[in-house]
């Protein structure tokens, strides 16, 4: 058996993707009170959840490749697109703290019957439609590449995968004790300033 | 059945999840989760159908609409939106309802919530990936183009969060 499988089919897609819209969902994403707060740092569920989540994929993934079973390499690895990556980040996080979602978040809202996610959705068409037509102007700085193709972390800081996850466990580990009582979904009550936040969260 | 929502999961147990989930993805397709992938073909779709010079050739949706919508990253969102209802309702969560900035009306709400998606929609074709696909998938393989665009993401979404402060008291 060689890694990938390549199952690309729909129920391939409908099963992994119904596990992502599961855990967002029960995570609190679905709510764009929750995923600002982050924005404010009132909350910090969401930098946990991506952490961890990338902390515990790129393990398995490092932790494959080092036992021999998969190539990093094989798998889609973004390279640097030193405007496009970056000044996508930008307005993403801008369409995150004026709108209240980002792209996945807006259809787990809207799934949750939020009509705001669907207008966020609809938004995203619309900012697609926008890029489309602008696309000739811009085309020629966007996407430029910066380094070789898939430039990893490792690479670029001629590194060994452990270290820089165990660098990025560390920044987890920091973050997550530094905010530790700064987390609505399990101390609601427990702390004065996580209860002012929750009550902020009932509100919405 | 209680009116009363379940409690979300701990960030960390959602996280584990999470990632054995992109991890699983990875093995089985290559690839990781992603969002506007299937936003922009979907996008394609309609507007090649209402106005057929959108998508004419040379345009930047032209391949995209010629792609079609059965696509695994469709299939993933069709999933993705399954999970998320299947999600709300179990857990007592799923409500009618417009979300946002708690001192904002109705009205401006659903406006902030279409200019986020203009600048969110924007971005993504900007990073080719949105929080997903480039933030999440990319840096979970350690992808340098993934921590950039979380960079930018977390800086511009701070001094925007900053901005809009007051309407969410």
């Amino acid at each position: 058996m060689s890694f990938p499988l390549g199952y690309t089919g729909p129920v391939s897609g409908v099963i992994l993707g119904l596990i992502f819209g599961y855990v967002l969902e029960n995570a609190g994403f679905g709510s764009s009170c929750k995923l600002t707060a982050q924005l404010r740092f009132r909350d910090w569920a969401v930098f946990k959840v991506m952490f961890t989540a990338i902390l515990v994929a790129a393990g398995g993934l490092y932790l494959l490749q080092g036992l021999g079973i998969i190539q990093v390499s094989d798998m889609f690895v973004p390279s640097v697109m030193i405007w496009g990556s970056s000044l996508g980040g930008v307005l993403i996080g801008v369409g995150m703290a004026v709108g209240g979602y980002c792209p996945g978040t807006s259809i787990v809202a809207l799934f949750s019957g939020k009509l705001d996610g669907l207008l966020f959705l609809l938004g995203i068409g619309l900012g697609t439609l926008g890029f489309n037509s602008v696309f000739h102007s811009i085309e020629g700085w966007v996407w430029q590449q910066v380094g070789p193709d898939g430039l990893t972390l490792p690479q670029l800081l001629h590194l060994p995968a452990w270290v820089v996850w165990a660098a990025l466990f560390a920044v987890l580990v920091i973050v997550g004790y530094l905010t530790r009582g700064n987390n609505r979904s399990t101390s609601r009550q427990s702390s004065p300033k996580a209860s002012s936040a929750g009550l902020a969260a009932q509100n919405s | 059945m209680s009116n009363t929502p379940r409690p979300l999961w701990n960030p960390y147990v959602a996280g584990v999840l999470l990632g054995l989930g992109l991890l699983a993805t990875f093995l089985v397709t290559g690839n990781g989760y992603g969002v506007t992938g299937a936003t922009t073909l979907a996008t394609a779709a309609v507007a090649g159908k209402i106005d057929p010079n959108t998508v004419a050739p040379h345009t930047y949706l032209h391949n995209l609409y010629e792609a079609g919508l059965n696509r695994w990253i469709v299939w993933e969102v069709v999933g993705l939106a399954i999970g998320g209802l299947i999600g709300s309702v179990l857990a007592g969560r799923f409500k009618f309802q417009i979300d946002g900035p708690t001192q904002a009306g109705r009205t401006l709400r659903l406006i902030l919530a279409v200019i986020g998606g203009i600048a969110a929609g924007f971005g993504a074709r900007f990073a080719l990936g949105c929080t997903s696909g480039m933030g999440l998938s990319g840096s979970a393989t350690f992808a340098a183009a993934g921590f950039l665009f979380l960079i930018g993401f977390f800086i511009a979404g701070a001094v925007f969060g900053q901005l809009m402060k007051g309407l969410w008291k």
